[in-house]
């Protein structure tokens, strides 16, 4: 069924008892031209451009639990291209266009909300080197602006420009970017994928390899050997484990990341607004809860929950930034597993075994690069070769020094 | 997470800094190795021995004994009576 005002209006005259599934809780067949291990956004992003933009139709998408169970249900949301080096920005901005135009090539509302993102400056040499940044996406096609105090406070008054310590000075915005909803996006994603053939099998577990010749060429799951021209992984926070069952050691270090969500509240924040004095990011949902977040809890934690020092370190952050928040009850809290790399930037690349890639190490940054990510892996995986926008995310760039240090910080050295 | 230092008794994760996986020293001869070692992890789902270092306390690097599923602790000791 395609959604429409028609079909909304046709369901709601029949009692919305007609809805159908949006996608097929398949069962894995014995072979195909790629598997895709891991049904977060990622993965079902991957496999709805492999589909849709390569023509490679035997895809399947393993996925241990539910589809969107893990970092695409943790995550803050937050869709924004304001990166300042070269490797990153056509990438980013990339993902950008494509969130921009993803509703309609899904059919389905991911609820893109491009109500703006600010990071805030606090210094002179913060605001020059946002100058910096804001340029280096100019030059790409990127939007961004460059504003002084009196600009950030006509957006948002609330805040506390006058702080001793870290007064507000100005601020990096950039119009487009926003949220999304993350649900919708891994649902959305799902539907087209399965629209055009893609088999997503859910309680699927990878397990092992199977390897023929040093070619790697199915994979064994909890639901039987399912074998493959080529597989995948998009597992972002679990890229060590899988990948340690086919032998690889990986640059990456799992940490968990806290975010938090309050009760809901009238419309308050505009946009994304995020702290350059501490590390605090903050949004308002549609349903009116403050969403928000800070730094990694800073060691290797498969756990998906972390610890009270972190909490208080986000909360201090938010205190200082806008004192008003202080008396709202906070809802919920959980923790997210981060694949971190060595240089805060990502892999999307062959492994140095035949028949398996790499899509891994995302850091922070997953959610907002869920299409981009889906469209690189994809001409990767169809191709052989990597992606125009994604070329330099490769695993051998630790051993070249061809390192993109975007914040100059990655799991170590604890600079978070 | 409270990790029980040997020489201040169990105290808050707060005053400790985190470093990461122990590691043995690569072979200083062979770039390859030292690659590994700067950038390669184990990063294993379960038990793991990691350097710690007791900064709002004694200051003893400490090796501690951790569990990645369950944050739960089940030792530390001076990393120079650990030998690594």
């Amino acid at each position: 069924m395609r959604y429409s005002i028609f079909s909304l209006a046709a369901n709601a005259l029949s009692g919305h008892r007609r809805w159908t599934p949006a996608w097929r809780d398949a069962a894995p067949q014995a072979d195909y031209d790629v598997i895709i291990v891991g049904g977060g956004g990622h993965g079902l992003a991957t496999a709805h451009y492999l589909a849709k933009t390569y023509g490679v139709r035997r895809v399947a998408v393993l996925e241990k639990s539910w589809i969107g169970g893990g970092n695409a249900g943790r995550n803050t949301t937050i869709i924004r291209s304001n990166y300042g080096l070269q490797g990153n920005i056509p990438f980013y901005e990339q993902s950008m266009k494509l969130w921009e135009g993803l509703e309609q090539d899904l059919n389905y509302n991911a609820m893109v909300s491009q109500r703006g993102v600010l990071n805030l400056a606090h210094s002179d040499s913060q605001r020059d080197a946002y100058a910096r940044r804001g340029n280096a996406m100019r030059l790409n096609g990127v939007d961004a602006e460059l504003l002084d105090a009196a600009g950030v406070r006509a957006m948002a008054p609330f805040l506390n420009f006058d702080d001793a310590r870290f007064p507000i000075i100005g601020g990096l915005l950039q119009k487009r970017g926003g949220t999304a909803r993350h649900d919708a996006v891994v649902w959305g994603f799902a539907r087209a994928a399965d629209r055009r053939g893609v088999d997503i099998v859910q309680n699927c577990e990878v397990t092992g390899f199977i390897r023929q010749g040093g070619r790697i060429v199915g994979v064994e799951t909890t639901r039987g050997a399912i074998r493959a021209g080529k597989v995948g992984l998009a597992v972002a926070g679990a890229s060590s484990r899988v990948a340690a069952l086919a032998g690889l050691r990986l640059p990456i270090e799992s940490h968990v990341l806290q975010a938090f969500v309050s009760e809901a509240i009238k419309p308050l924040i505009p946009g994304v607004i995020t702290f350059g004095a501490g590390h605090f990011y903050i949004s308002q949902s549609d349903k009116g809860g403050l969403v928000f977040g800070g730094d990694i809890d800073g060691y290797q934690s498969y756990a998906q929950r972390g610890n009270l020092p972190t909490v208080e370190d986000v909360c201090e952050g938010g205190m200082a930034l806008m004192p008003m928040i202080g008396r709202i009850r906070l809802l919920r809290s959980w923790g997210g597993i981060m694949d971190m790399t060595q240089d805060g930037s990502p892999i999307i690349d062959a492994s140095p075994i035949d028949g398996l890639y790499l899509n891994a190490g995302w850091c922070y940054g997953g959610f907002k690069a869920t299409p981009a990510s889906g469209l690189a892996f994809a001409h990767l995986l169809a191709t052989g070769e990597p992606h125009p926008t994604a070329a330099a995310y490769r695993l051998d760039r630790f051993a070249t020094g061809h390192l993109i240090d975007e914040k100059g910080q990655g799991a170590q050295p604890n600079l978070h | 997470m409270r990790i029980p230092c040997p020489y201040c008794g169990e105290r808050d994760l707060s005053e400790f800094v985190c470093r990461g996986e122990v590691a043995t020293r690569p072979d200083p001869t062979t770039l390859s190795a030292g690659l590994d070692a700067l950038y390669l992890r184990d990063n294993p789902a379960g038990p793991t021995r990691e350097h710690w270092y007791h900064a709002q306390g004694c200051r003893l690097w400490l090796v501690v004994e951790r569990d990645t599923r369950t944050h739960a602790v089940t030792g530390a000791r001076p990393a120079a009576e650990a030998g690594s």
